[in-house]
């Protein structure tokens, strides 16, 4: 009856590393520095072919789906619960903003605060099972989350927290302007994945691998398996927020979208789509699902049967993702 | 490029009052920005866009000269993906002006991208009346209802009916809330009371419990601040416990004629409801309906898709008079020409935005004194336009003085 | 007059007999959940959805075929089930090697299709479903007026609550049945047919999601979206009981629906979160659930 915790095989395999899993080579960091020097070029022109407010939402999401990809991909638990933290940030962040009238960091920086909190909270909880009874857990909590944002006075209900003032980053720039803006949202973004990386590639994150891979090896060396699920639960949520705050100001709202059990599968599709367990995919997995909304948007009425069949799709016959599938190919870890 | 330019020019010497030329050659995009997988997906959607484009064939528009066409989206609900749609409108695709937008959240969210980007939003299908207060926009438009509207109507015109003492459903988040409260306002300045209300989580699918509750208070009249399958379950449920067959009055606060057909007569009879449009209500709205039918397979129009014809209509005939379409010019012009067409009748578009026009009170028909498909309710009460909606001095609309 | 906790005691029965009869439909999805679990070990997201499409079942039978609601109570179940053996033979068997997150994944996204087809075809306002004329009406209990169809959900899902629990714990088919679950290796290698039987075991769940749809039908809206929200509650109900018995799924469902009634009449505004924040309550004492077994 327990097969489901205790056999459970990794969720995402581990990308082929050809005989020393885990410890990437010493030219796999070089390999990643590159890219990641690509992507920051590739943001830097991004501007200036699409729509800078379409490219922040995309680089917020990407955020989110590299957190929620940081518990699944490399922490092994999926949560079906992940809007509570990406809306509550939003939330908090839109109501510091326009309430309180805080510097535009200050409220981000809050709303990743209060994130970083209800997870460690959520994450004491969620973690006493694994394996399926995590996502169910996890999805009852985001539940709870919800009907709270819905019912409490200062959230405007299905209005929203509208007409958040962008502000001046630390009373110095202005805000508005969206090429500020995204400045902004390209340095949170990249810190934001730089963090992940870090995390990874720690002696912690070495030690995140070794118990997905094999729990009771892991828990015979000594290891507190549960401080560290509790742990990473806690980052990726924290992560997750920031990513939520930030799309708060670019939007200068926060509503029920981003709070909703919806959002937390999307964040699933996102990932899945890009490739879960690898550094890039979920950004990969945000940038096309992005494009997809966005397309499907103009033919209408199709929405969800599309999301619902790229899911069918993804977990039947592409489960290793975008991503993954290069990875692969290219025999490294990306 | 060198068109805008002209038509600018034209605008600018339309606004002079100065030759103005008999055939506009104007060119406007319109786009229709609703629900296509949601839950306001049957009173918006595909429908809405017919009935703009019945709008445009029936002001004769490519004939006076100007050349109408339509973009299309689904919001899926979602305020960011709203206002990305029409940032990229108004920047990309030349749009000169949003209808519809169901759903609150996404109104306000597109109405703020309208005002930056100096457009024009025309919103009927939002049921929020911040849309025309707090955060009112000289470029917003707001046809058909909300929140106040809807509560004062129902409440002011129930109460004369004989309806004096009411208990609330109330749906548990800031539209129920909001209809709550200005219901029970009307109620008490009409010399009503309210016993009791219920606050309801948001969406539930069983009401049998609350409706215990509003059974139990003996009120006259129960309302439902509710909307959507919050409203269609507790109908459904109210005439299983034989609230209204008890001698109860059911009256809805928000309840469209997609709610009543997905309940029946059998179920629904009795209930009070208000709304700005009901196709069956003269010659004119059944004129009118006869053809929408005919292109959107036999349905009968919400107030919603109502709402979307007789905007894109004042729209057009604002921009035929200055023979351009200036925003600001048409928004001015749209206030200084009275609206009237035959769904609405005569309103105006006053200075926050609201288009003031008729509301009605209904009440389902029986099954008995139905006679054919749609053929659904009876007329109890005209509440006049002028007293149907938000006075300006209670909006706290900036814009107002 | 009587009162506890400051209700009046009639007031306070009517509404807990309103809690059992949400209860009856908590314990109808989460047996059907248990059951699939326990031989798939698969947490069937699309479950809500498979609800729905019975309670869409009946109406079509009605409306198409002039099938009536006693009709529909037979073949809304069986056409549904079928329904759901095609998604087990076409999907889901490819994913019993993998991990079972994988099965959640995607029964959500087929989920997502059958709302959004359901949807395009429907509309989302619902459709008008009458309870049959043997059961409409009310009885007086003295406390209450009971619609008698309310009456009727309870007797008619505690029998299949309490035929299905008999079925799997007292016959030999369903001995058959959780030898399967503990080692289908054996029990093919007694020359039987494990992925029939696993076929047919997620037929009989999604046939109970079905059933529960067709006993909705007359009392609630019949709309795409009705068993998006509920499933979750579902889960929670699931944790809670615990997935280790067949009975327990079934008691913990009729105890919550009783809960959630109470919480109706003393705060409402937490009767939608009352189950999530029992089942943290339980997680804290008994991670296992009330009923499951010890990992």
């Amino acid at each position: 009856m327990n097969r489901s915790e205790a056999a459970a095989a990794p969720v995402a395999a581990p990308v082929p590393t050809a005989g020393h899993a885990g410890s990437p080579r010493r030219d796999d960091g070089a390999l990643h520095a590159m890219l990641f020097a690509g992507l920051v070029a590739a943001l830097l022109v991004a501007p200036f072919l699409a729509y800078p407010v379409f490219v922040m939402r995309v680089m917020c999401f990407a955020l989110f789906a590299s957190a929620f990809n940081l518990l699944l991909g490399y922490g092994g638990l999926l949560s079906f619960g992940h809007a509570a933290y990406f809306g509550l940030a939003s939330y908090v962040c839109a109501f510091a903003a326009r309430s309180w009238g805080v510097d535009p960091v200050a409220a981000i920086l809050l709303g990743t605060l209060a994130s970083a909190a209800l997870g460690a909270v959520f994450g004491a909880i969620a973690i006493r099972r694994q394996g399926i009874y995590f996502a169910m857990i996890t999805l009852a909590l985001a539940q709870i989350v919800y009907f709270a944002a819905l019912q409490a006075p200062f959230t405007g209900g299905e209005d929203g927290i509208q007409g958040v003032p962008r502000g001046r980053l630390l009373g110095l720039v202005d805000l508005a302007p969206d090429a500020t803006l995204y400045g902004l949202v390209l340095v949170v973004f990249v810190a934001g994945l730089l963090a992940i990386y870090r995390i990874v590639h720690s002696p912690f994150g070495q030690v995140l691998r070794a118990i997905r891979e094999n729990e009771s090896r892991a828990l015979s060396l000594g290891y507190r398996v549960d401080r560290y699920r509790l742990a990473v639960f806690t980052m990726s949520a924290a992560l997750s927020g920031l990513a939520g705050a930030t799309k708060a100001l670019v939007f200068q709202l926060a509503s029920l979208t981003d709070v909703h059990w919806t959002m937390s599968g999307e964040v699933v599709l996102m990932t899945l789509i890009g490739g879960m367990g690898t550094m890039f995919g979920p950004t990969v997995g945000a940038l096309v699902f992005m494009a997809l909304e966005f397309y499907l948007a103009s033919i209408g009425s199709w929405v969800t049967v599309v999301e619902g069949a790229v899911f069918v799709v993804c977990v039947l016959a592409f489960r290793e993702g975008v991503v993954g599938v290069l990875a692969r190919r290219l025999g490294r870890p990306l | 490029m060198l068109k805008r330019v002209l038509m600018a020019a034209t605008a600018a010497t339309a606004l002079l009052g100065a030759a103005v030329p008999a055939f506009a050659d104007v060119s406007v995009k319109i786009g229709v920005l609703n629900d296509r997988s949601g839950p306001y997906l049957d009173i918006s959607g595909e429908p809405s866009v017919n009935a703009a484009r019945m709008a445009v064939e029936d002001f004769g528009a490519e004939k006076k000269g100007i050349h109408v066409s339509f973009v299309t989206a689904d919001h899926q609900n979602k305020p960011d993906t709203g206002s990305n749609i029409a940032r990229q409108w108004f920047d990309q695709d030349g749009v000169d002006v949003i209808v519809d937008v169901p759903n609150s959240g996404v109104a306000l969210a597109v109405a703020k991208v309208t005002r930056e980007k100096n457009r024009i939003f025309m919103n009927s299908g939002a049921g929020t009346s911040v849309l025309t207060g707090e955060q009112c926009s000289p470029n917003t438009v707001h046809w058909t209802y909300d929140t106040y509207a809807l509560a004062k109507s129902t409440a002011t015109s129930i109460l004369k009916e004989g309806g004096k003492s009411w208990y609330f459903l109330t749906a548990d988040y800031a539209f129920g809330h909001a209809l709550q409260a200005d219901a029970t306002k009307f109620v008490k300045a009409a010399g009503g009371t309210v016993t009791g209300s219920v606050d309801t989580p948001f969406p539930s699918s069983d009401f049998s419990s609350f409706l215990l509750q509003a059974q139990g208070s003996g009120a006259q009249v129960i309302g439902l601040a509710n909307a959507g399958s919050d409203t269609v379950n507790s109908i459904k449920q109210a005439a299983e416990f034989g609230v209204v067959s008890g001698g109860q009055r059911l009256a809805g606060l928000l309840v469209f004629i997609t709610d009543v057909h997905a309940l029946g007569l059998q179920v629904a009879q009795g209930l009070n409801l208000t709304t700005a449009f009901y196709w069956d209500r003269d010659d004119g709205t059944r004129a009118w309906t006869r053809r929408y039918e005919a292109v959107n397979d036999g349905k009968v129009p919400t107030m919603d898709q109502a709402g979307v014809y007789a905007s894109v209509l004042h729209y057009l005939k604002a921009v035929d008079a200055l023979k351009g379409k200036d925003t600001a010019a048409v928004m001015a012009k749209m206030r200084e020409i009275p609206t009237d067409d035959p769904l609405f009748g005569h309103g105006q578009l006053r200075i926050d935005g609201r288009v003031t026009h008729d509301m009605y009170l209904y009440q389902v028909k029986t099954p008995a004194e139905s006679k054919g498909k749609y053929d659904y309710y009876k007329l109890l009460q005209t509440i006049p336009a002028a007293e149907a909606f938000r006075p300006l001095a209670e909006d706290n609309c900036p814009l107002v003085k | 007059m009587h009162t506890i906790l400051g209700i009046p005691t009639q007031v306070l029965f009517g509404q807990l007999t309103l809690g059992l009869i949400n209860g009856a439909f908590y314990a109808l999805l989460s047996l059907g959940l248990a059951v699939i679990f326990g031989l798939l070990n698969i947490v069937n997201f699309s479950h809500g959805a498979l609800y729905m499409m019975g309670a869409f079942a009946g109406y079509l039978l009605l409306n198409l075929l002039g099938v009536n609601y006693w009709g529909a109570l037979v073949l809304g179940p069986v056409i549904v089930g079928a329904f759901g053996m095609v998604l087990e033979r076409l999907m889901i068997s490819r994913l019993y090697r993998l991990d079972p997150i994988y099965g959640l994944l995607l029964t959500f996204g087929l989920a997502l299709i059958i709302q959004g087809l359901f949807r395009n075809a429907y509309g989302v306002s619902g459709l008008p479903y009458a309870a049959p004329p043997q059961l409409t009406g009310a009885v007086n209990l003295g406390f209450m007026v009971l619609p008698i169809y309310r009456g009727w959900v309870i007797v008619a899902s505690l029998t299949v609550c309490l035929a299905t629990w008999f079925t799997i714990e007292r016959t030999s088919l369903g001995a058959t049945l959780r030898a399967a679950t503990e080692n289908p290796v054996m029990v093919s290698a007694f020359g039987i047919n494990v992925p029939r039987l696993v076929t047919l075991t997620y037929g009989f769940g999604v046939g109970l999601a079905a059933l529960a749809g067709v006993l909705a039908a007359p009392i609630y809206s019949v709309n795409p979206n009705m068993g998006s929200d509920i499933i979750i509650v579902v889960f929670a109900v699931v944790v809670i009981g615990g997935m280790g018995s067949i009975l327990g799924s079934v008691v913990t469902g009729f105890a919550l629906g009783l809960c959630e009634g109470l919480t109706k009449v003393v705060y409402p505004q937490a009767s939608a979160t009352v189950i999530f924040v029992i089942m943290i309550a339980v997680l804290m004492v008994k991670p296992n659930g009330l009923f499951g077994r010890a990992a």
